[in-house]
């Protein structure tokens, strides 16, 4: 930990031109320089940006990975979503604890290790993983992991993690000089849009061929709809930010995707970072923008050197930069924000927030951001598959890609496929192919739950596996993971709901509140102190949430619960319990009193244990 | 903002409005109430509380954030509206630590006044029972975040009306509270006891100093008036 300084904490606002709107660049940097942001820290900045500390304190407690307090050189996250719990990751926590002799939550003595949980950094596919710093183990087992702490221990810093951890690196590119990481694509079936051969520039060329206007008619044409989830239509989205006039607007990549189960924006980054810049010029160009903006998720930041040296060629090559492609009069250039971790900034809102040098928190609709979004300007927020498929579509043409699919949904899709399954990874599928479909070509020999969708999607289960993957039907931004028979389907809506009630932004009284009550009588049912009526304050509760929350993360996290006391009520009542005596089974009377007990050191005389039987 | 006037529905009743107007703000002018507690006149809206959720054209929005526009729909008083309300206020309960009995507030506090507009006894969830810090050190005000609802009415107040923005909300989630303007405490920052902000606090959280009680329980706001009848009545300020 170096001495803070009141000139280097100066240098560093001054790196960003002292400009508020880059405080979380910023926080990034000072605790890069000085492991974490401290309150003298906090004091410097706001003075230097000439905000009020509260805000600046406001923002770095936002944050999962920006501290207030110094933590070890090294961090290391574990994942503990649901998909690496059930791969194991609780005994690689376990394992790490006690090489450690620490708890989660804590630094060693000697200031080199700290331990703690992620929510989801992305490799479901290849889980248990963690994070040490940057570096991405996947496939950790308790062995594994704790010879890795040996290896760092013994060497004593933090410098070369790279060397000391990974023995081999991943396919494709994660192998490149820039990533070197042990991280597999696992790209188990490509399909022609997304991971179809591409030359960089050619869609560019034929989208600078046409007007603005007939760039967007072309995307409407396909009939194009955002990848994200909510499926808007792109084409008007852009339209719409064309349309809201001014002089500046602009447009931001979505690179968060923080939805657990959720990576196949990684594999596209890691393997068609040129397809995503190339479909964010053809974007600019549709929507009058000068300036596109990639929100890079953290978890995410071990391919940011990369992505940046594949700007760095494409502006070379004249497809960024000043007359694009020689057109004059058309500049495009695009920047890497990252985040600090934080699911809800993936709400397209809040990721604006976000890079605005806010608390992440969504932003009051209407105005919505086509009209007034990044700085008060027009923006559009696209996701990262859904500017792919712009790109190949001004490439092959809307006839092309429309051909795929089904007519209310065009095209391919990514899914994201891991859990109790064979062959984990990423399928590129037709929009409308059977769930029951993507469950064969993925391996799953037992499927008994699924959820599409992710946590905010539905659990469904057999009756459902002949419904289909499209915007009508099963909706889905891609995640899909796979329960097999033994698993417990309440608990598994418990922790999804653990997901929310860490992640969500607390804005909201429904969100911030509700999530936690609901998962206080999941618990309750849980443990065998519940009885019918839980199941119904459940619904109740769980439908004030979702239509009261101000965004959209409020507004699904009930879908877990929802979904699974729809689809699976039997898993619930197998764990109810009958009223006894005219006594509540929700109320543990011995429980209760153990605490008086313990101090009396007795019996209570009208509860006493005799009285039980 | 245009002054030109338009017209909409709410609860079956066409009433008129300016564009530009929230659907809070229109309701109140024509005589209808809808309940809230983040929303406080000459604030910006915050759309935090949820209280104010009405049904517009059928889909949930919050009436201080939402704008008025031509032949719109909407549903303010119907039977899921109030149930949702109720949930709403008994969240906000569950979540500190409310003890209207003892609370100076009390007969002040609009949580308290809005739970006896909706004959809320006592909350049907499980009181959460957070440890939460009092701050004593300014020496004219204190803040008990026992009682916070975090409405972020002194937020904006201090910002918006006393350019000091001495409040503002660190952490996430279930975790975030009220935070001030300095290292230490309230004492540490620019407040003054005659700030907007700190009249703008609905429930005991923000409290003068040595003025509790001195008007008595039985003579306050809320003792014999239901909390928004000022507004159904056409006499409200």
């Amino acid at each position: 930990m170096n001495a803070l300084s009141q000139e280097a904490v100066t240098d560093i606002c001054e790196s960003f031109d002292s400009d508020r709107t880059r405080l979380l660049d910023i926080l990034i940097a000072v605790q890069e320089q000085h492991g974490c942001v401290a309150g003298e820290a906090m004091d410097l900045v706001a003075a230097q940006l000439g905000v009020s500390r509260v805000e600046v304190e406001g923002v770095v407690s936002f944050y999962t990975f920006l501290y207030s307090e110094p933590r070890g050189k090294i961090v290391i996250r574990l994942c503990n979503d649901v998909i690496d719990r059930l791969k194991g990751a609780d005994r690689v926590a376990a394992g790490l604890e006690e090489e450690l002799g620490i708890r989660f939550g804590e630094t060693t003595a000697d200031g080199l290790f700290s331990l703690e949980y992620a929510s989801c950094i992305g490799m479901s596919d290849q889980a248990p993983a963690a994070m040490v710093n940057d570096l991405v183990m996947p496939k950790l087992g308790p062995s594994t992991a704790r010879r890795g702490i040996q290896v760092l221990k013994e060497n004593g810093n933090a410098d070369d993690l790279r060397k000391l951890l990974i023995r081999d690196y991943g396919d494709g590119n994660n192998a490149h000089d820039l990533v070197r990481s042990a991280v597999h694509n696992n790209l188990r079936q490509p399909g022609p849009v997304i991971f179809g051969k591409m030359t960089p520039g050619s869609a560019l060329q034929r989208a600078l061929a046409m007007s603005p206007v007939e760039v967007i008619r072309e995307i409407k044409t396909a009939r194009l709809r955002g990848r994200g989830g909510a499926g808007f239509p792109t084409g008007m989205k852009w339209e719409f930010t064309r349309a809201a006039g001014g002089d500046e607007r602009y447009l931001i990549c979505n690179a968060d995707e923080g939805e657990p189960g959720t990576f196949k924006d990684r594999v596209i980054l890691t393997e068609r970072p040129d397809l995503l810049f190339e479909g964010m010029t053809v974007a600019g160009y549709a929507i009058g923008a000068r300036r596109g903006i990639v929100y890079l998720r953290a978890e995410y930041a071990y391919l940011r050197q990369f992505l940046e040296h594949v700007l760095e060629e494409r502006r070379r090559l004249g497809l960024l930069g000043e007359n694009v492609c020689g057109r004059n009069c058309f500049d495009f250039d695009i920047r890497i924000q990252m985040g600090a971790g934080a699911y809800i900034c993936g709400e397209e809102t809040a990721l604006i927030t976000s890079m605005e040098g806010l608390r992440g928190e969504p932003k009051t609709r209407p105005p919505f951001p086509a009209q007034q979004g990044y700085l008060g300007k027009p923006t559009s927020v696209n996701n990262v598959e859904t500017l792919c498929c712009a790109a190949r579509i001004l490439e092959m043409g809307s006839g092309w890609f429309s051909s795929m699919g089904t007519p209310a949904a065009t095209g391919t899709k990514l899914l994201s496929v891991s859990g109790d399954i064979r062959r984990p990874g990423v399928y590129e599928v037709p929009f409308g192919i059977r769930l029951r479909e993507v469950l064969e070509i993925c391996g799953a020999d037992e499927p008994f739950a699924v959820q599409v969708g992710g946590p905010s999607g539905r659990m469904v289960g057999e009756r459902d596996f002949d419904r289909t993957i499209c915007f009508d039907d099963l909706s889905t931004g891609g995640a899909i993971a796979v329960f097999g028979p033994d698993r417990n389907v309440p608990e598994i809506a418990g922790e999804y709901l653990k997901f929310f009630i860490h992640e969500s932004c607390g804005y909201c009284t429904p969100c911030r509140v509700g999530n936690v009550l609901l998962k206080e009588r999941l618990d309750r049912i849980l443990a065998g102190n519940a009885e019918e009526a839980d199941l119904e304050y459940l619904e109740e509760l769980a439908q004030t949430v979702k239509t009261t929350s101000r965004c959209g993360l409020g507004q699904t996290s009930p879908h877990p619960v929802l979904s699974t006391l729809e689809n699976f009520r039997g898993e619930y009542e197998k764990l109810l319990s009958e009223p006894t005596d005219g006594q509540l089974a929700t109320f543990d009377i011995q429980a209760a009193l153990g605490e008086a007990k313990s101090l009396t050191g007795r019996e209570s005389v009208h509860f006493g244990a005799e009285r039980e039987s | 903002m245009t002054n030109q006037r338009i017209q909409l529905t709410i609860d079956g009743r066409k009433i008129e409005a300016s564009s530009g107007q929230s659907i809070l703000a229109a309701a109140e002018d024509a005589g209808v109430y809808i309940p809230r507690l983040c929303w406080m006149k000459g604030l910006s809206p915050a759309g935090s509380c949820r209280v104010c959720t009405v049904r517009v054209n059928g889909r949930p929005q919050s009436a201080c954030t939402q704008p008025v526009t031509p032949g719109m729909i909407v549903e303010n008083d119907t039977e899921e509206l109030r149930g949702l309300r109720r949930n709403l206020i008994d969240m906000l309960f569950v979540e500190g630590n409310h003890f209207c009995m003892f609370c100076e507030k009390s007969g002040n506090c609009e949580l308290q006044a809005l739970a006896y507009r909706f004959g809320i006894t006592a909350p049907k969830y499980p009181f959460m029972f957070p440890q939460r810090e009092l701050d004593a050190t300014h020496p004219e005000v204190f803040i008990d975040r026992n009682r916070c609802i975090l409405c972020s009415r002194c937020v904006r107040a201090s910002g918006e009306l006393d350019g000091k923005h001495a409040f503002g909300f660190v952490g996430r989630g279930p975790d975030k509270r009220l935070a001030v303007n300095a290292e230490g405490g309230l004492g540490d920052t620019e407040v003054a006891v005659d700030d907007e902000a700190v009249g703008a606090c609905p429930t005991g959280s923000l409290l003068k100093k040595r003025v509790g009680f001195e008007v008595p329980v039985g003579a306050r706001r809320f003792d014999h008036v239901t909390i928004g009848s000022d507004v159904e009545e056409g006499t409200a300020k």
